[in-house]
């Protein structure tokens, strides 16, 4: 043949082999089905579609759930900080001039901040939202083991979380810190009972979801999805659920102790009946330290894939980030005791603390070194995710050195009940869990709405957030090691900090624009009309949930088992192949060599029909 | 006979954030011991900063660097490799070791108390100090203590969970209601030292300040023979109004009718009381509500839990407290802004321990009063009994 053909394009497969089998096109997608039928109308449609939502096993439509309430209690809990940070503001004058809200009431508002912020969002924030929507689809499983019993986890959740509520209708909230100390918590005249029960009963929530990802992980990986192909975000959940089955009883049992303490008098912990407050601090922490991992081991997870994604690299040390995970989880439960070096404990276990102390920082150390390595010879794409992932690392490495330093038996001395233990925790747990979840949440917002959010509002969020969180708790770090104690409703005797108080009261207002602006722009994408639809593989991951569902995905997550044939990292076979084991499944994203692709732009994938997801 | 009050106006402490000694991280140095915490928090401190900004620049260096060009870049397969990671398990690993045996080293140091230190009792209640030294002098709230001399510091709680902090002199340590905890330190120059409660305890955890003053040995043995607060016999009135901020009822109590956690006292006398035993607020039911708070609520405040300050204070400083509730009102009597004609010189608001005071531990220490001086302290110590009513 002499006439010549302009070559086919081999960017853009035909259009028919990108097509879905019938009845798995993205327009049926787990939002939308199951759903009331059409011939029901008006108040019976609304109530089936509650009941469509309330009722069901999905494991996509509880992670959902979750996060909306999760996002509610962040909200509660951040508005009390703002109180906090407000009546820092200034020394108040005599007779507590200046002030906006008495001693008593601010007592209540840090307690409530610390007890909504740990028990009611961060402890089921990354594993009941995310961990609940992506670990299924992730291991090629259609749902959790349990199902059921994962719905029964989000209303014992919610019924602990409502426990809670009560405490703060009843007294406004519970006056005795987050961490209930005896004899104080026995004394008091607040709602303890009813706060020690709400914490009780979600420990329940806390224990059957760990159980269900520990024995989903263990027995419905798809074909090919070895331990070593696991995402890490999946070791990272697993490490977490052990801590989760494992201490999460002993809280438990604490609180019930408390409980009968207070109404039966039983002496365990009151010293004016033979107890011990130090014996209480024992129990509370055996869990509360392993809690903090339950905190911020899955965050650990989502800033590997999110590492992995955005710089287009094998995350560095694939087996040594993944141990080092379940390595955290045990030691985790050996240094309780670094709570409690002031605390009257003998002066010898407080040395072998402190020793295991430092050795549970290594393996977080490691970590961090191979997610910056991670970047290295790859192909960093610097969306909103990997903004806050690379926030992520810098706070969370702030956290992690400040942790050494209260972790030297000596200096903690100094520094012990003071700011510098709160920026400390701040720097983790905000800097480190927070800033996971926000990553998270944008690097999933797609897969779990089929939307996208606006890109610009993402970017200057990552950027408020991080000025705001800086300006609020770097300071604090100062005034704590000059001698600030926390849970100060007022600094009479140190009115010399008031600079620094206003300047991290501004920050924090500043922060919490930053995290108006993520919730707005949430919000702006699920608009009905102008949102932008998302492909099947917006970031180019790799795995399952990018490369074998829509987005949002099925309701059964895929048409058939997936077959795994290369590891969650393998960026490069995304380039060779495409689609689940039929070859049929939703193709990685279109790409156009030399013209870098903004997400804001439209990525024809065969996957944004224009109706999809738009009912739903 | 010495001022307590011109030694306390004469080192006011810290006013400024940027003082003589201080730095932008630390308070300044003023126990002999602080030197060995500062000295690793540096350590860390640098060391952090270092780590920190090797982490935060290679961050930056590969964004750049390997900053996504194409849409289709493929990247360099990146093969681990085992030097890189052993040197990086390795070398924190040697860092935190060093960090442990420092921290361990110093903590021992700076914990254990030398054993000439001469030994004064600490009492937290909620939301005081209060401190007696071992011939039952007491202070409430202040503490006078040596130059150049160890102190320790024995300290239990009334109530709750406190905790003994002074930044300048690096100590902390919990205070417990059913065991006997201790800190000590030696300042070596006189000055006045903040002490504040890190363990929170309630209402008014922000308020429970006191003060260390640091002073002379001279002036310290005037002190624990003559008591801090024997400026002479005082009237009923003056009596209560200084007790009044002494024993801290201020954090709680207005007397400019304002509402606190508890009942201004402005309008407190003869108010209507219906339903206690008393029916209006006397003097009895005045005295009733300070030992045994919770023997009558008033409405408004049933969830306040004052605590007791039944053996804490003797019946003359009760009745100065009423004298000076009364002075409030309107309703003083002479006797109550008049000298008692009784009252002699060496009479001492404080000098008389509390029921059931703290005992010495058993610890022995040094004799705090020097050896010329024994013959005074045990007179004075003599007097006391036979004033007791």
């Amino acid at each position: 043949m002499a006439t010549l053909t302009p070559p086919a394009p081999t960017q853009t497969p035909p259009r028919e082999a990108r097509s879905y089998p019938v009845g798995h096109e993205p327009i049926h997608n787990y939002l939308r089905e199951p759903r009331p039928a059409d011939d029901v109308r008006g108040v019976a449609r609304a109530w089936a579609w509650v009941k469509s939502w309330a009722l069901s096993v999905d494991h996509k439509r509880i992670g959902i759930m979750y996060l909306v309430a999760v996002a509610a209690f962040f909200s509660l809990g951040g508005l009390l900080a703002l109180g906090i940070r407000t009546e820092l503001f200034s020394v108040n004058g005599p007779d507590g001039a200046g002030a906006i809200m008495s001693a008593d009431t601010y007592n209540r508002v840090f307690t409530m901040h610390g007890l909504v912020m740990v028990f009611l969002f961060i402890i089921p924030s990354i594993p009941a939202t995310m961990g609940n929507f992506l670990l299924p689809i992730m291991v090629g499983a259609k749902d959790v083991a349990f199902p059921r019993l994962n719905l029964l986890s989000l209303y014992i959740y919610i019924g602990g979380a409502s426990l809670a509520l009560v405490a703060l209708a009843l007294t406004g909230g519970v006056d005795t810190g987050w961490t209930f100390y005896t004899p104080y918590s026995k004394e008091t005249g607040t709602a303890v009972i009813w706060m020690a029960m709400g914490a009780f009963v979600m420990g329940f929530s806390s224990i059957l979801t760990g159980l269900n990802f520990i024995v989903t992980i263990h027995k419905m990986r798809a074909p090919g999805m070895t331990w070593n192909r696991m995402p890490l975000f999946l070791w990272s959940i697993y490490a977490t659920s052990i801590v989760q089955v494992l201490a999460t009883p002993v809280i438990g049992i604490t609180l019930v102790l408390l409980t009968l303490e207070r109404t039966l008098g039983i002496g365990i912990f009151d010293p004016a009946l033979g107890g011990d407050p130090v014996l209480f601090q024992h129990f509370f922490w055996f869990y509360s330290h392993p809690a903090v991992y339950i905190m911020i081991l899955p965050a650990f997870g989502v800033i590997s894939e999110l590492m992995g994604t955005f710089s287009r690299q094998r995350v560095y040390g694939y087996r040594a980030v993944a141990l080092s995970s379940v390595a955290i989880a045990l030691l985790g439960f050996l240094v309780w005791g670094h709570h409690m070096f002031t605390s009257g404990q003998s002066p010898v276990s407080s040395v072998v603390f402190s020793l295991i102390t430092f050795l549970i920082g290594i393996p977080s150390g490691i970590k961090v070194f191979n997610w910056v390595w991670t970047m290295y010879k790859g192909s960093v794409w610097l969306k909103t995710p990997m903004l806050y992932a690379l926030t992520f690392l810098f706070l969370f490495t702030i956290g992690g050195v400040t942790g050494i330093m209260v972790g030297a038996l000596s200096v903690d001395i100094h520094l012990h009940d003071t700011y510098f233990v709160v920026a400390h925790f701040h720097y983790v747990m905000m800097g480190g869990t927070v800033m996971a979840f926000l990553g998270g949440i944008h690097y999933w917002w797609p897969k779990m709405t089929g939307r996208l959010y606006n890109e610009t509002l993402g970017k200057v969020s990552a950027l408020l957030v991080f000025l705001g969180f800086n300006m609020t708790f770097f300071i604090q770090f100062i005034m704590g090691s000059q001698g600030m104690p926390r849970r100060y409703y007022d600094y009479p005797d140190m009115p010399w900090l008031e600079p620094l108080h206003r300047a991290s009261t501004i920050g924090s207002y500043v922060l919490g624009l930053g995290l108006l602006v993520v919730l707005v722009n949430g919000l702006l994408s699920l608009r009905k009309k102008g949102a932008k639809l998302a492909p099947g593989n917006p970031w180019g991951g790799a795995t399952l949930e990018w490369t074998h569902t829509t987005s949002p995905p099925d309701h059964h997550n895929f048409h058939h088992t997936p077959l795994v044939t290369h590891g969650p990292y393998d960026y490069e076979v995304l380039f060779r192949t495409s689609g689940d084991s039929a070859g049929t499944g939703a193709p990685i994203p279109n790409v156009e060599v030399g013209a870098p692709q903004e997400m804001d732009q439209q990525i024809d994938d065969g996957t944004s029909q224009p109706d999809s997801a738009l009912d739903m | 006979m010495m001022q307590a009050d011109t030694t306390a106006a004469a080192t006011p402490g810290r006013t400024e954030f940027f003082t003589d000694g201080a730095s932008l991280w630390l308070p300044p140095q003023s126990s002999t011991t602080a030197h060995e915490i500062d000295a690793l928090f540096y350590f860390i401190l640098y060391a952090s900063i270092i780590l920190s900004l090797i982490v935060a620049g290679a961050m930056i260096y590969f964004l750049v660097k390997y900053r996504r060009r194409s849409h289709a870049d493929r990247p360099v397969d990146v093969h681990e490799s085992k030097l890189l990671e052993v040197s990086w398990i390795t070398l924190p690993t040697i860092l935190v070791l060093i960090v442990f045996f420092w921290g361990f080293q110093s903590y021992v140091a700076t914990s254990i108390a030398p054993s000439n230190a001469i030994t004064i009792n600490v009492k937290g209640q909620k939301w005081a100090w209060s401190f007696e030294y071992q011939n039952g002098i007491q202070g409430f709230s202040e503490i006078w203590v040596p130059v150049g001399t160890p102190v320790r510091l024995e300290m239990t709680s009334q109530d709750v969970l406190h905790s003994f902090f002074v930044p300048e002199f690096r100590i902390k340590h919990d205070v417990l209601p059913n065991r006997y905890t201790y800190v000590w330190f030696e300042a070596p120059e006189e000055g006045t030292y903040q002490v504040l409660c890190t363990e929170y305890c309630g209402t008014a955890h922000s308020n429970m300040g006191a003060k260390i003053h640091v002073v002379s040995r001279a002036e310290y043995f005037t002190i624990i023979q003559n008591g801090p607060l024997n400026g002479g016999p005082v009237a009923p009135a003056v009596l209560g109004e200084q007790l009044y901020t002494q024993r801290n009822c201020n954090t709680c109590h207005s007397v400019d009718g304002s509402a606190g956690v508890g009942p201004s006292w402005l309008g407190l006398w003869n108010a209507p009381r219906p339903g206690s035993e008393q029916g209006v607020a006397d003097e009895a039911y005045i005295t009733q509500s300070i030992l045994y708070p919770q023997a009558y609520f008033v409405p408004g405040y049933e969830n306040v839990n004052m605590p007791s300050y039944d053996g804490a204070l003797n019946e003359e400083q009760l009745a100065g407290l009423s004298a000076y509730i009364r002075l409030l009102n309107g309703a003083a009597t002479a006797a109550d802004t008049t000298l008692a004609a009784s009252a002699d010189s060496t009479q001492t608001v404080n000098a008389q321990p509390p029921e059931g005071g703290m005992g010495d531990p058993g610890v022995p220490v040094a004799d705090p009063v020097a050896p010329g001086e024994r013959e005074a302290v045990r007179e004075d110590e003599t007097l006391v009994p036979g004033e007791r009513r």
